[in-house]
């Protein structure tokens, strides 16, 4: 298949600080692409390089198969929505979308098309006479989706484009953004800090910390088997649980505090012997028992009980560290009760504390 | 027992809005300072009016706070137009002329050059528009004086000394340093991804400065408007210096009428004619201070 972005040995420094290092991405055509991280971590920085916002100081970028690295931002072939959606504020929705269309000296005719296409898919007809700041929040994001859209380009770039929106909206509206990939199938990078939409949109996520890609992987293989450490932590609300030890029997057990965990069954590499050694277990892949567990198990007091609506957390001490555990609402317990953690060890992960690798 | 209290102290105590005294020590404090303050200012003014409408017979029996007894426009029509300064007694009307010709074409070019200068150190940062940006920022902290004589023989080995060309010239210059500092700022304070946004969409240089920025900046350019057009028609300095007899601002004349020696006094005349000369940059202010309101609550709509 035809790569649609390619990234190669990307670095862009200011003054002595290095944004982002020596970064490779490829991206096929017709994939929806996440780039996710905590702030700072580069992931917009990227995205306004592959849109040529910023100049690079080293590496290339190609998109279908041109190399753009010195191209105008509307000479890349690329449509962008904003986070704060951007529209021009004289304008109205008409003009807004017309804007670019106007600048490369489209026929009237044709941008007419355009508009009445982009306002359909969209559903925002009844707006194109109207300002922007006589739209709601949602409808102005549609808009900006929109302006994208009329450009008829292959590839979207996305920069946080739901954050401004509240929870409800926000999730109406990330249905409609997966929505119109299935429809438009154009390449999507799609930058947030929100994991949610991240599982939820992606092919594939980067996952981004200090200007490099930690991880490159979909969302189900990121959720399952973490990379490292760093991603680990990151995927997964609450966070992972990590139990800090050493392997013991060339890999076969795990000797956490005083408590053996036998690690029979674990899918990951050879663990052999390590004096530093860490166990990630989601809250979700731990059962609560108060009689003893037959398989690999911890006991543990309950400290907090969380009440989420439709689950229920459980918020533990074993060994001297603090755990989180999924339930169900009825599986509650109230706070001193003496419980067993039965751990689900094909489903977790080990790490190397120092390099902070999975194993 | 504990709930009990709380009941009974629902039932008899505080409810709904908190009222509000008009005589509060805080009101009397606040509004007591503000109407002495405003006495101050308008005192002068008062006094102004009034003797400008007074005859001379009457000002001579000295009291300066009392309203006229007869009122009379004459002292306005000899300030305007048959008040001499030197050999010419055709009053303030031709500095008012002169300051026309002054004060437009220097407000029109500086805030138009400004303006741009703004928007492309804001926006499009080159290698060094920091340090030139600093460099013209210090350029507004240089006392004027200092750069009077340079500027007169630069002025006039380009053949403009004494001109209205070489005056306008002059306050363009001088105006450059506050305006772009005022427009830089003005344009750093937009959103930056409408910006980016007009980039993606292949505006240019000039095509987003009067297509996006422009029509979203009326609010400063009105600033600016008041600033340079008081600024201007207010100079002394340059238009005494830079210009000739003929050409003298408004202020210059002024100065001239109030200070000429011959005959007597004719205060009336002299208060007109400061009126006179005042109001622009006051007609200037209270006109686009409506709009410069407007151009705000405009702006904080569009959230």
């Amino acid at each position: 298949m035809v790569n649609s972005i390619e990234v190669k040995d990307l670095t862009l420094t200011f003054g002595s600080v290095s944004v982002l290092k020596n970064m490779n991405l490829h991206v096929q055509e017709g994939e929806f692409i996440v780039l996710l991280g905590p702030s700072g971590c580069g992931k917009s920085t990227l995205l306004n390089c592959l849109a040529g916002l910023l100049d690079i100081s080293d590496g290339q970028i190609f998109i279908k198969g041109k190399n753009v690295t010195w191209s105008e931002p509307s000479e890349r072939g690329i449509g962008m929505v904003f986070q704060s959606y951007a529209l021009y504020p004289q304008m109205t929705v008409r003009g807004n979308l017309s804007f670019g269309l106007k600048n490369a000296k489209v026929p009237q005719p044709e941008i007419d098309k355009r508009i009445a296409r982009a306002a359909e898919i969209l559903q925002i007809q009844p707006l194109l006479d109207r300002k922007p700041a006589a739209l709601s929040g949602g409808q102005r994001q549609r808009v900006a989706i929109g302006r994208a859209l009329v450009r008829d380009v292959d590839v979207f770039l996305f920069d946080e484009p739901l954050s401004n929106l509240d929870a409800k909206l926000r999730s109406e509206l990330r249905v409609e953004i997966k929505r119109l990939h299935n429809q438009l199938g154009n390449t999507m990078v799609y930058v947030t800090h929100d994991q949610i939409e991240a599982l939820t949109l992606a092919d594939r996520i980067a996952v981004m910390k200090g200007g490099v890609i930690q991880q490159l992987a979909e969302p189900l293989e990121i959720y399952n088997r973490p990379s490292n450490l760093f991603v680990a932590g990151f995927i997964g609300s609450p966070s992972m649980n990590f139990l800090k030890g050493r392997t013991l029997d060339n890999g076969r057990a795990f000797q956490f505090g005083s408590t053996r965990i036998d690690l029979a069954g674990y899918e990951g590499g050879a663990v052999l012997e390590r004096d530093d050694a860490i166990l990630g277990v989601r809250p979700e892949h731990i059962t609560v028992s108060t009689t003893p567990l037959a398989g690999p198990s911890l006991a543990a007091e309950v400290e907090i009980d969380e009440n989420l609506g439709a689950d229920s957390l459980l918020w533990l001490k074993a060994e001297g560290t603090t755990m989180s555990v999924r339930v169900p609402v009825e599986g509650r317990l109230p706070p001193g009760t003496k419980v067993h953690l039965g751990l689900d060890i094909p489903k977790a992960s080990i790490f190397d504390a120092k390099s902070e690798q999975r194993i | 027992m504990a709930d009990l209290s709380v009941t009974a102290g629902a039932m008899t105590g505080p409810r709904g809005q908190k009222p509000k005294r008009a005589l509060s020590p805080t009101n009397i404090m606040l509004y007591g300072t503000l109407i002495v303050i405003a006495v101050y200012y308008l005192i002068p003014l008062y006094v102004m009016v009034v003797t400008s409408l007074k005859g001379m017979p009457e000002i001579r029996m000295g009291n300066i706070f009392s309203p006229p007894m007869e009122i009379t426009f004459q002292p306005w029509v000899k300030a305007w137009s048959e008040a001499c300064t030197g050999i010419n007694c055709d009053g303030l009307s031709r500095g008012f002329m002169n300051s026309v010709y002054i004060t437009v074409p220097s407000v029109i070019i500086s805030i138009a050059i400004a303006s741009v200068n703004g928007y492309a150190l804001a926006n499009w940062k080159f290698k060094g528009s920091e340090a030139f940006f600093t460099i013209l920022i210090l350029g507004a902290f240089i006392p004027f004086q200092v750069m009077i004589y340079p500027i007169a023989i630069l002025l006039g080995s380009v053949g403009l000394f004494g001109s209205l060309t070489g005056l306008v010239l002059v306050h363009t210059i001088f105006g450059m340093p506050i305006l772009t500092l005022l427009f830089r700022n003005y344009f750093s304070s937009m959103p930056e991804e409408l910006f980016k946004a007009a980039r993606v969409d292949g505006a240019g240089f000039w095509s987003i400065y009067f297509r996006i920025m422009l029509p979203m900046s009326m609010p400063i350019f009105v600033v600016a408007v008041i600033l340079q057009v008081t600024g201007i028609w207010n100079d002394f300095l340059f238009g005494v210096i830079y210009s000739s007899n003929e050409l003298y601002p408004m202020t210059v004349q002024l100065n001239n009428i109030v200070n000429s020696v011959q005959g007597v006094k004719e205060y009336n005349v002299n208060m007109a004619a400061t009126l006179l000369t005042g109001l622009v940059p006051l007609i200037i202010y209270f006109i686009s201070g409506k709009l410069f309101v407007r151009g705000i609550a405009a702006g904080a709509v569009k959230g």
